[in-house]
């Protein structure tokens, strides 16, 4: 009689986990955005939700959480005197909501930026542009972590560690194409780990690790420009656009929160 | 009012038999002498099977028993622990834990007592320490297990290349290996039956998933293969007695990543494209195709990349 009272306050215990789960599964998956998160990056501006400016692709179940795909689509092109400015990535349930935040000019050609980035929960990811005029508009897109063993860490940290500060450039194609926008891709090797505090576990106390600031210029004039956080993978990865002129250099400057500096530069001909 | 109390006695309705075969016991099979193995399913982690989804087992000695790896939640542990209690009068005095996924270690709370050294990779507590948070987190979320750091042990042994282990009159090899499944697989010889305990460095059945490094598990097989084996079993799926043919076809499916992935990164191709196109004519060789497949050339690409 014991044991079934035990087995029915355990059922219970259970059955009151899952409401609670259920709970949060069917509540308001903004929560965090429309209570903390809005005010705190953009306090009272307005922020416009048509979609006319950018557009969001991320998967609905992360494959890797440590590794997500996410990209996000100017829709109009960069001119002189129209142009998107910044766009910054929130993962809304992350510890560390802010992910990254992109900075272009007209001369970016095009505004598109794609990255790889972690998720530690089933959560929104936001991506918030801001043109020249002072215009803030916003796309969201939930994404599910998965299930098994995964987890948002790199597998091989160490490989990553030991190659620290190597960077290279992927061009579409081996020739750029003058005045008009060419994709290009910056890999940059870097462990980015969160540090650990689990001293409990292992006494190991490590600080964390990661990059913070990225700096892409081509012949010296800038190309792109962000301020990165916890929630880039591990060997952080971005693809964008740039216009060139003529021959010439792009060129990588990173940084990571430990003050480390890397750069590394690559010529280009048409 | 109502709807809610029917909602509640469907999920105690759904509950109870799971709470029930918690006294049942663990299915286990003596697949050589002394070498005892509860074989897994081939399921993803969920509230119904609680995260027991792995191989686990026990070799004895006549001094010692060898717990290799402890399952995956703690009511599974203590099963196991029930499970050797029955079988022998030899008490348990290592655990060996073969890598940090859930599915093999959540049963270690139930081995905690004296006398019992837990035996780990040099880079488990490492892996331990960085994946808990989530795990913790997930376990709740993902599996209705409400877990706590303690529910980790480190190990207090830590093997750097290989550490033998006596269990009396019968001795155990444990082999540490670079980044393959993980960053921190174990694999365990058992002498007296030439038994290779080989855990998720082999998938018989159950895609192979990669947490670590893809062209380090090749490596890693590749030396594996040329042990000279009786009786091969893996992390998940049944246990072979032909071994090194046990592991071609994990090996071909990790080829074939890597001769395709390799290619793609060559042509430009983007890792979204990879993930969208790569193996998909290897779906109908394995289970659980689509929950990994993706996610292993997510990982790979990351690698390959810098192969060059």
């Amino acid at each position: 009689m014991k044991k079934d009272l035990n087995i029915s306050a355990f059922c219970l215990m259970i059955a009151g986990l899952l409401f609670a789960n259920i709970t949060l599964a069917a509540g308001d998956e903004d929560a965090a955005w429309n209570n903390v998160l809005k005010k705190q990056f953009f306090g009272d501006r307005s922020i416009d939700e048509s979609g006319a400016t950018i557009e969001l692709t991320a998967p609905y179940r992360a494959e890797d959480p440590a590794l997500v795909p996410v990209s996000v689509t100017a829709k109009l092109p960069q001119t002189t005197s129209n142009y998107i400015k910044t766009i910054t990535l929130i993962i809304d349930n992350n510890p560390v909501p802010f992910a990254a935040a992109f900075h272009f000019t007209p001369e970016s050609g095009k505004a598109d930026i794609a990255t790889r980035l972690r998720f530690n929960a089933y959560t929104n990811i936001r991506a918030i542009a801001e043109t020249n005029d002072g215009k803030l508009s916003m796309v969201k897109s939930f994404v599910k972590a998965s299930g098994g063993c995964s987890a948002p860490i790199g597998a091989d940290l160490d490989a990553a560690m030991a190659r620290m500060g190597k960077m290279k450039f992927k061009l579409d194609g081996d020739k750029i194409a003058l005045n008009q926008p060419n994709q290009t891709q910056l890999l940059v090797s870097h462990p980015s780990i969160s540090g650990m505090q689990m001293d409990q576990i292992s006494r190991m106390v490590k600080p964390a690790h990661f990059v913070n600031q990225v700096k892409v210029s081509f012949n010296g004039k800038p190309v792109l420009s962000a301020e990165t956080d916890i929630a880039l993978s591990t060997d952080p990865n971005f693809r964008f656009y740039f216009v060139p002129d003529k021959a010439g250099e792009l060129k990588a400057e990173v940084k990571d929160n430990q003050g480390k500096e890397f750069s590394y530069t690559q010529a280009v001909t048409p | 009012m109502f709807e809610k109390l029917s909602i509640f006695a469907a999920f105690l309705a759904i509950l109870m038999p799971f709470t029930q075969s918690k006294a049942e016991q663990l299915n286990l099979q003596e697949v050589a002498p002394g070498v005892f193995v509860h074989q897994g399913i081939h399921a993803m982690p969920n509230r119904q099977n609680h995260g027991e989804i792995a191989n686990i087992g026990f070799i004895v000695g006549e001094q010692c028993v060898a717990v290799i790896d402890t399952g995956g939640s703690p009511a599974q542990g203590r099963a196991l622990d029930a499970a050797i209690t029955e079988k022998t009068k030899v008490p348990v005095c290592y655990v060996i834990n073969t890598h940090v996924h859930p599915d093999h270690l959540y049963g270690n709370s139930a081995f905690k007592r004296a006398g019992v050294s837990f035996i780990g990779h040099r880079k488990l507590a490492q892996a331990m320490a960085v994946r808990a948070p989530y795990y913790l987190e997930k376990a709740g979320r993902d599996l209705g297990l409400g877990l706590k750091q303690e529910d980790f042990i480190a190990p207090d042994r830590t093997v750097d290349s290989t550490l033998e282990l006596d269990l009396g009159g019968r001795k155990l090899t444990l082999t540490a290996h670079g980044p393959a499944h993980t960053d921190n697989d174990l694999t365990v010889f058992d002498d007296k039956t030439r038994t290779l305990w080989l855990s998720d460095l082999l998938f018989i059945g159950h895609l192979p998933v990669i947490d670590g490094s893809l062209t380090g598990w090749l490596r890693e097989l590749s030396k594996l293969t040329k042990i000279d084996a009786k009786l091969a079993i893996p992390g998940h799926g049944p246990v072979s007695s032909e071994w090194p043919k046990a592991a071609e076809a994990e090996t071909r499916y990790l080829e074939m990543l890597r001769s395709e992935i390799r290619a793609y990164i060559k042509q430009g191709k983007t890792m979204e494209q990879a993930m969208a196109e790569v193996g998909q004519s290897a779906r109908g060789d394995w289970q659980l195709f689509d929950d990994f497949h993706k996610r292993n050339i997510a990982t790979s690409f990351a690698e390959l990349e810098w192969e060059d």
